[in-house]
């Protein structure tokens, strides 16, 4: 009992990484319809930014610093690779950020390079007794945070002006730019969010281990998530990425008895769950279903 | 009709592949010089271009799927990974360290590779026939994760990740093909046997793609909808473009590394698919000969980077300095798929037929 609970404490901390990933994800896509694949790319640039500034300003000062720097990329992306492909098809739109990932990825990298490199979050490995049951801190500070933004973007898209031009603007882009919104501000600020959130992301993500060059892969788990939750929905995405990490945990945690699925499987169960729920649900739990006109 | 070349008066002079006296003579010359050039070029060159050859094979079978058919798989790495290991198990060594059946024949191998690779194809196809475009786009993303996963654990097949398996053996009737002797030398060989086999995929392509079936195709890629209200079966056509596209990638991926003689799980990498996307789109989506120039240049970019560091002199060629043409390298891969499609979103295709329409006319502008 005790390990189950534990397991699914450790999976709400992975999953409010996943979601915070995932909301990237759906809000670009519901500004622009399009799926950046350059969201892992984003993540990795916005730990590797941490990790040069904690030693300088501290921890809790490189975080959102780091976001900060993360937005203006992924601003800078925006401008100079998706912007000027407006119109055309959404599936163009998805490889370029494909390529942006790969060749950003490349010069992240190259930061990374041979060093073992730490985020120097306060947590490490540290954990908290809860009764019986021992939940580790950085899991419990990833899913607070998690927690605080999700709430805070939800604030935002609901009382200020640019949320609910982003909101107007998501439903009828036409629309909403006959009645004086910049559809192109809308852009800028949603990939400017998307890349905070997911420099966020990464560094709990990076919490108490080490970053390396295979980070970028955690990032891609959120595809799974926002398929889960449904490619326009905000709720959706932090509901999947929960429900993707606890699954995750306790498919780690309870795999091991079933030898032959092999070392591991925790990793690839995201996108198995993806291909079921894609099989009985297309458009995701929470998504819009498509409706298709002639 | 002497002398008027481009009159037509009958749809199967329309429906030619080769339909102008121009296409007729370059396509010639162009041949000749293709299996000329084991008597021009240096070995390690041919054996680079065998592996180009090939990788048009692979490019080829995605340009079906994603060019012609319109829905984007970023799952191809999979179905090169399925056909790569069909074919090594089939031709390996039965008293190996990995699972080996001793079919060293290349035309039961090879066409095994394919028909393997199709069936999952056709298996992952309900999935493509229920998602359009983005969606479709990650779930064949999962696939290559799901595929990474088996390849690594399943050690008896594919020698588990990091150490590897020897590839498919080339024999014919019992005769070893690639093999030094007094009339060629090994990559000489080949490279000749790799042109041959990319010529017959070629053609089955450019015949399938101007028939029945690559009509249906391009209809549901210009719009599912319209095509499905003209009568083009969609789950139907949908299912073909898969298992083409699967056959050919299973093919290219047996074929792929008997020039080297030796390959590991982790080739089979988002990387691998993200390269072939790349073929397709920077040679042009939607044509053959556009997918095989792709091919040939994304697979001699390494090559092209090695050659430009000659003249760049901070790239470095050791892996462990920065910037090093690796890196150089990949950042070409993602840099070239965002300038052609900002563009030239047709590609060198594209580009080659600016160029032929503005010496058309020349010296008038239109």
């Amino acid at each position: 009992m005790t390990e189950l609970i534990e397991s699914l404490l450790r999976g709400l901390g992975t999953g409010s990484v996943y979601a915070l990933l995932a909301l990237g994800f759906v809000i670009i896509y519901k500004a622009t319809r399009v799926i950046s694949f350059a969201q892992p790319a984003f993540m990795l640039a916005g730990v590797v930014a941490v990790t040069y500034l904690t030693p300088a300003v501290g921890f809790w000062a490189a975080v959102p610093l780091a976001a900060l720097g993360t937005a203006l990329l992924a601003l800078g992306v925006e401008r100079t690779a998706v912007r000027p492909m407006v119109g055309r098809p959404a599936f163009v739109v998805a490889i370029i950020t494909l390529g942006v990932d790969v060749a950003v990825r490349v010069v992240v990298n190259a930061f990374i390079g041979l060093d073992v490199r730490h985020v120097g979050d306060p947590w490490g490995l540290r954990t908290l007794a809860l009764g019986p049951v021992e939940m580790q801190q950085r899991h419990l500070a990833a899913v607070v945070a998690a927690a605080l933004l999700v709430a805070g973007l939800f604030a935002f898209f609901r009382f200020t002006r640019t949320g609910l031009a982003m909101r107007a603007a998501a439903l009828d882009q036409e629309a909403a730019l006959a009645h004086g919104v910049s559809v192109g501000a809308v852009f800028a600020v949603s990939w400017a969010l998307a890349g905070g959130l997911a420099a966020v992301a990464g560094t709990f993500a990076a919490a108490g281990a080490s970053v390396d060059t295979a980070l970028w892969l955690i990032a891609l788990t959120a595809l799974p998530v926002i398929i889960l939750g449904g490619l326009d929905s905000l709720p959706g995405a932090v509901i999947g990425g929960l429900a993707v990490g606890v699954l995750q945990e306790l498919v780690a945690t309870y795999a091991n008895d079933v030898a032959w699925l092999g070392g591991n499987v925790s990793v690839i169960t995201p996108y198995v769950l993806m291909l079921v729920v894609l099989l009985v649900r297309p458009y995701g739990l929470f998504g819009t279903r498509e409706v298709e006109r002639v | 009709m002497r002398g008027r070349p481009l009159l037509r008066t009958s749809y199967a002079e329309e429906l030619a592949l080769l339909d102008t006296p121009a296409k007729r003579g370059w396509t010639a010359a162009l041949l000749v010089l293709a299996l000329a050039l084991p008597f021009l070029l240096t070995d390690d060159l041919l054996q680079l271009l065998a592996v180009c050859c090939v990788a048009a094979i692979g490019a080829i079978g995605l340009g079906l799927v994603t060019g012609y058919a319109g829905q984007v798989s970023l799952g191809h790495a999979f179905f090169l990974g399925i056909g790569a290991y069909t074919a090594a198990a089939l031709s390996g060594d039965p008293d190996g360290r990995v699972i080996g059946l001793g079919v060293t024949d290349i035309a039961l191998w090879l066409p095994a590779a394919g028909l393997v690779a199709a069936v999952a194809g056709v298996l992952v196809a309900p999935l493509a026939t229920r998602l359009r475009g983005l969606y479709l786009a990650i779930v064949t993303l999962g696939l290559v994760f799901i595929g990474q996963h088996i390849f690594n654990e399943w050690s008896s097949l594919t020698g588990g990740a990091g150490v590897g398996r020897p590839a498919a053996t080339l024999e014919f009737l019992g005769r070893p093909l690639a093999v030094t002797d007094e009339i060629a030398t090994r990559d000489q060989k080949l490279y000749w046997l790799m042109l041959v086999l990319l010529l017959v995929f070629a053609l089955a392509a450019r015949n399938l793609a101007r028939s029945r079936i690559g009509r249906a195709f391009t209809a549901i890629r210009d719009r599912d909808i319209a095509a499905g209200v003209i009568g083009v079966n969609l789950p139907r056509y949908k299912t073909i473009a898969f298992a083409v596209s699967s056959f050919y990638a299973g093919c290219a991926g047996a074929l792929l590394y008997t020039v080297t003689g030796f390959f590991d799980p982790g080739s089979f990498s988002l990387l691998l698919s993200v390269q072939y996307i790349a073929m397709v789109l920077i040679g042009g989506a939607g044509t053959i000969s556009g997918a095989i120039a792709g091919a040939f240049f994304i697979t001699l970019l390494p090559r092209l980077t090695r050659e430009l560091q000659a003249w760049v002199p901070f790239i470095s060629t050791q892996p462990n300095e920065v910037p090093n043409v690796f890196q150089v390298e990949t950042i070409l891969y993602g840099v070239l798929i965002i300038v052609f499609l900002i563009f030239e979103p047709r590609g060198l295709f594209g580009l080659w037929i600016r160029a032929r329409t503005y010496w058309k006319a020349w010296p008038f502008s239109y």
